[in-house]
């Protein structure tokens, strides 16, 4: 643990140092289940590594205010103030980006994948490269389960998003798509 | 490093058993199938898009690639960091803050006691400001709203249109501390995200005016969809009264010809300078087709559902407001306090462009009109939240108060300003910058 306090407050270190290292200590119980250094090793949570500032601001505060009900976060983000949502989401910012799983991927499903990544236009506002701007969230390497779980939740309307754009996007994408699409976006750097 | 406890899925079961518990009024507004356009014994032209992307008509260009819609602010700007210095009104108008600290404030209404009502769309609450002894407060009266956007106000009833239901609150100004519950009064509504999101506002036939936007970017909306509905203020006789809009989010009756005027947000990604976004007059409800999905800003044909129509078969818009511009709300200036110019003009609320390169809109712009209700003029009034491509603020809706003063939303900053005028006769050095 206290080396991944020093490692996460390296981080931040040359901004505020005594204030990075208080909340990397704040923040250990979500590393618990979201991973040290931005990489999630728990199904279904997702990576949080080089996450956009603006994308996990929002998400976190849907969570302390209940528009986004998940238990778990809603519990770890109650009182939270929103200089705390800042600070954490500009932390999380600068964590290390996740790293695809170095299976050997198959040829076959790629190629579905960034077919349909290209015609259903992820790669407007999420970027060409899937790292994603501003609000939009990156996309790239995160964990494949959290990708087809976060899909299904967006088309079956189970997870509303802050705005209308998901679920307009989906409309038209089938089960079959989700899941070439999320083994496609897992695998991008 | 502590594990991730092993309750982890326990507790996702507890999330997902809490989920019936925390959504009361939010889960009944879901749909279980989104794509639900109800099936109508009217034969439905085409179904909403099935087959394509919702984006499918977006350029492959690096340059489109990194357009994407700007989201509020979840955590409202700090009224010290708000950009009124910023804004540039005409000469001897005044902007200041009246009210921050509201998620995405759009939106506005005043009561007969002059508490102020803010709505939100993204967030799920309704705010009052109320002002007691020139102490200002603004609180939420509501919460677990579904995008609660369009609100209304008529003989002290507060009047709440979520995406697909609409709801009441009697006497609500008497009730500000006491947690009302609204009444719902008219739910025959479809479910789609994608401009779900309503403006509501009350004739002078004293009926309640919402729209029902197309579920799409572009696409052959169903029956239900692309249109103005009216109902009576208990939520009975609804009436469809113009059709062929994509989507509203500002309209507001004249207090001359009572006619109603509405601004139209055009279809994205056909270019960066067309089309331009509308203002509309209803001048023949129930008849008025404004045009979508066939032709847009009153003569541009659709590259694909223009065939087979002309652009004469509709309703022209009496203005265009710049493309991508995003004109949201709009009032009649019904007060006294600024210069007789601004009597009976229209002050629109230009949200700004997102699907556009070099960003346009981000001011108020003023609709001077001739007397037979056709548009005159259209010039900007106050300029500023646009500053180098990025935004400062984003307004929304205004409103003008008792004393004649505009209030405006910013549902970036989630604050409302005041605009005033008093004009400063002897002293030329006066800084024109507010």
């Amino acid at each position: 643990m206290r080396i991944a306090i020093a490692a996460l407050t390296m981080l931040s270190a040359a901004v505020l140092p005594a204030a990075a290292e208080q909340l990397a200590e704040r923040l250990a119980p979500c590393f618990a289940c979201h991973g040290e250094k931005g990489q999630s090793e728990t199904p279904e949570v997702p990576s949080l590594g080089a996450q956009t500032a603006p994308y996990t601001l929002i998400q976190i505060y849907l969570f302390r205010e209940k528009q986004r009900v998940f238990e778990p976060m809603n519990e770890a983000t109650k009182g939270l103030s929103d200089d705390d949502l800042r600070d954490v989401a500009d932390f999380i910012a600068k964590l290390p980006p996740p790293i695809p799983p170095a299976d050997t991927a198959d040829a076959a499903r790629l190629d579905r994948g960034r077919a349909l990544v290209e015609q259903y236009r992820c790669n407007i506002c999420h970027r060409a490269d899937l790292i994603g701007q501003e609000n939009v969230p990156r996309l790239a390497a995160q964990r494949e389960d959290y990708l087809v779980k976060t899909l299904r939740d967006y088309k079956s309307r189970a997870r509303i998003g802050y705005d209308a754009s998901m679920a307009e996007v989906l409309q038209p994408v089938g089960d079959a798509e989700i899941v070439d699409l999320a083994y496609f976006i897992a695998r991008q750097r | 490093m502590k594990p991730c406890p092993s309750s982890y899925h326990a507790l996702l079961l507890a999330g997902i058993a809490g989920l019936s518990l925390y959504a009361g009024p939010l889960a009944a507004q879901q749909p279980s199938n989104s794509t639900a356009p109800a099936a109508q014994s009217a034969p439905a032209p085409l179904p909403a898009p099935t087959t394509n992307s919702a984006l499918k008509d977006a350029p492959k260009s690096e340059a489109a690639a990194k357009l994407a819609p700007v989201a509020a602010l979840p955590i409202p700007t700090a009224a010290d960091k708000l950009p009124v210095a910023k804004l540039h009104a005409p000469k001897d108008f005044k902007i200041e803050v009246y009210a921050s600290g509201m998620t995405n404030a759009r939106s506005l209404r005043i009561g007969d006691k002059g508490t102020v009502f803010v709505s939100s769309r993204v967030a799920d609450k309704i705010y009052a400001i109320t002002d007691k002894n020139g102490k200002r407060e603004a609180k939420p009266l509501l919460t677990g709203l579904f995008r609660p956007n369009g609100i209304a106000l008529h003989d002290g009833t507060l009047y709440i249109a979520e995406l697909s239901q609409i709801s009441k609150i009697d006497d609500v100004e008497n009730h500000l501390n006491d947690s009302p519950k609204p009444q719902v009064i008219y739910s025959d509504l479809p479910k789609d995200e994608p401009h779900g999101w309503k403006f509501l506002t009350v004739g002078p036939d004293n009926r309640l005016y919402f729209n029902v936007g197309a579920p799409c970017n572009i696409c052959m909306p169903p029956e239900t969809h692309a249109q103005l509905r009216s109902i009576k203020l208990d939520g009975s006789d609804m009436q469809v009264v113009a059709r062929g809009i994509r989507q509203v989010v500002g309209m507001d009756f004249s207090p001359v010809t009572k006619q109603l005027y509405f601004t139209e947000n055009q279809r994205d990604w056909l270019s960066e300078e067309i089309p331009q976004d509308k203002l509309n007059r209803l001048a023949n409800p129930g008849k008025d087709n404004f045009g979508f999905p066939y032709c847009h800003q009153g003569d541009i044909p659709d590259q694909e559902f223009g065939w087979g129509h002309s652009c004469d078969e509709f309703t022209k818009p009496v203005a265009l407001l710049g493309p991508h511009s995003a004109p949201l709300g709009m009032r009649f200036y019904t007060g006294r306090m600024f210069p007789s110019e601004y009597r009976g003009a229209i002050f629109i609320a230009r949200h700004g462009s997102w699907n556009k390169t070099k960003k346009i809109g981000g001011d108020i712009v003023v609709a001077t009109l001739n007397k037979d209700g056709t548009v005159k003029s259209v010039k900007p009034f106050i300029t500023g939240f646009l500053e180098n491509n990025n935004y400062l603020g984003r307004p929304a809706d205004l409103e003008v108060m008792k004393d004649g003063s505009l209030l405006i939303s910013d549902d970036y900053n989630g604050a409302v300003y005041r605009v005033s005028y008093a004009p400063q006769r002897s002293s030329p050095q006066i800084s024109e910058r507010h």
